[in-house]
């Protein structure tokens, strides 16, 4: 691997000094599941870095019914979904938590991670991006936040600007009758790269009948994980039946825009998307407290 | 380059203290530096679980951690898994139910299996193959490793309970 300078900082004032002061030169280190990779490769080339895993506020993982669920941005999977709590109320957080990688992977890899290395098949990010998440972004001159579906802005390129560091990622409380869900297209069972993820949220009125919100969020089928918003928004109003969820369905494949590549063509991509997003909102609707009839 | 630094961390329950370089991953200072040549390396990228050891509690790939994030943890490889005489039950159970062949993947299962009853001493056979979807065996085909696993598990209930 080529040579670097390896800082733990143990605050993020610190990580962030560093970053203004080298710019391209300097990467964060989550879980290094991905950088690692990357710098063995020579696929990035960097001087400094920066392990941010002892700062404690971006291990912080809480919970609260009230406030929502913060996740610190060096938290890895495994913290995620073993937490009852959390399990229990984001069933559609943990689809794609529990799949990122393999066991080993996810005993490192970070939601902080996938989010900041941008890949189009990153499969928590459209999970996140249904489930109405925001990024918490640090740097010199303080804090800002940013929905998750304007993170991403091209392959490997995200909002973050110079100095800028991913303090943690928030999605808010769940509201009643409320549920989420994602699935992804591998070849195989377990350890492969989405070919397509889709991740969908829904909210039933008190009935349990009538849609009163939803979201839609593609993965692999543009260069950055897709928000579509018209996907949701043509739910919005309608009682719950196969139509209603198949014409979301067509509303998301019209949004994206897939390429062929070694993992599949642009015309299975396009039919992937059509399935996969009737079957994440069956899931969502059913976590919602839908009962079909 | 860059300065080597000194590392200390516990391994298979020993204080050891080593020099590596920022770049070195912890699967190379394990098997270059302290010749702990157990773990193995299959391919240097995620990919197949060869070189898993459990660090502070949590099965990871060695090739993905870098020798200076080992400062101040417990790892246990493949060398820290038998008692000072005889084998570990899963050791055993690989050797009667043949679940070796060429034996590359073997240290990286037997640790993968290790992780795996250490959080959950009673999986069931879907639980198994999840757990160890992260190693690739190009020669038994499986079963076999399944089939030991889960009957290390039975062996090691039988062994609490006594
Ligand atoms: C075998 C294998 C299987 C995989 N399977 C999957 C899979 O199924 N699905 C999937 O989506 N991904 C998969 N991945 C990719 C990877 O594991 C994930 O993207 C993971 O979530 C990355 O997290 P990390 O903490 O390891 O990131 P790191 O490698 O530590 O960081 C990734 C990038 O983000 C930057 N970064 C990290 N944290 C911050 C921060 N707080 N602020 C600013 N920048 C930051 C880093 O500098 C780096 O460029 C797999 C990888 C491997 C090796
Ligand atoms: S050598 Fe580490 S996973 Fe293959
Ligand atoms: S025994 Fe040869 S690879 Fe598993």
């Amino acid at each position: 691997m080529q040579a670097f300078e390896y800082i733990p900082a143990t605050t993020v004032k610190e990580a962030i000094a560093i970053l203004a002061r080298e710019g391209e030169q300097a990467r964060v280190l989550s879980g290094g599941t991905d950088l690692i990779v990357q710098l063995r490769e020579g696929r990035r080339k960097v001087r400094a870095v920066i392990d941010i895993k002892q700062i404690p506020e971006v291990n912080e993982l809480s919970y609260d019914p009230a406030t929502g669920l913060q996740i610190g941005a060096a938290v890895p999977c495994y913290r995620i979904y073993g937490s009852p709590a959390i399990a229990a109320a984001y069933p559609g957080l943990i689809d794609a938590v529990s799949l990122i990688g393999g066991v080993q992977i996810q005993g490192r890899a970070t939601l902080g991670g996938n989010l900041c290395n941008s890949s189009p098949a990153a499969d928590s990010i459209p999970a996140l991006i249904a489930h109405q998440a925001s990024a918490l972004v640090m740097g010199e001159n303080g804090e800002r936040r940013i929905p998750i579906e304007e993170f991403c802005i091209a392959p490997g390129r995200t909002q973050l600007q110079r100095g800028e560091i991913l303090l943690s990622i928030h999605i808010p409380p769940v509201s009643p009758y409320s549920g989420g869900a994602y699935l992804r297209f591998i070849p195989r069972n377990e350890m492969d790269i989405a070919v397509v993820g889709v991740g969908a949220w829904v909210a039933l009125d008190q009935s349990g009948t009538t849609i009163t919100a939803a979201r839609i969020a593609l993965g692999a089928v543009a260069p950055t994980p897709l928000y579509v918003p018209e996907s949701g928004a043509g739910l919005i109003g309608k009682l719950v039946s196969s139509e209603t969820v198949a014409e979301a369905a067509t509303i998301a494949q019209a949004a994206a825009r897939p390429i062929t590549d070694m993992r599949g063509s642009a015309q299975q991509r396009s039919h992937l998307v059509g399935v996969l997003t009737r079957r994440a909102l069956h899931i969502a609707l059913k976590r919602a407290g839908y009962k079909s009839a | 380059m860059a300065n080597k630094t000194a590392v200390q961390a516990t391994i298979n329950g020993e204080d050891v203290e080593f020099l590596c370089e920022p770049h070195q991953s912890l699967l190379e200072v394990l098997r270059d530096v302290l010749r702990l040549t157990g773990t193995k390396e299959g391919c240097n990228n995620g990919n197949c679980g060869a070189c898993n050891v459990i660090l502070d509690g949590v099965l990871v790939n060695s090739c993905l951690v870098l020798g200076v994030e080992a400062q101040g943890k417990r790892i246990t490889t493949i060398e820290g898994i038998a008692p000072p005489h005889g084998l570990h039950p899963l050791q055993q159970k690989f050797l009667e139910h043949a679940a070796l062949q060429c034996g590359i993947c073997t240290p990286g299962f037997i640790i993968s299996a290790k992780a795996l009853l250490d959080h959950k001493p009673h999986p069931s056979e879907h639980e198994v193959r999840h757990w160890l979807a992260g190693n690739l065996c190009r020669c038994t085909g499986y079963d076999k490793i399944v089939r030991a696993v889960l009957d290390a598990a039975d062996v090691m209930a039988v062994e609490v309970s006594k």
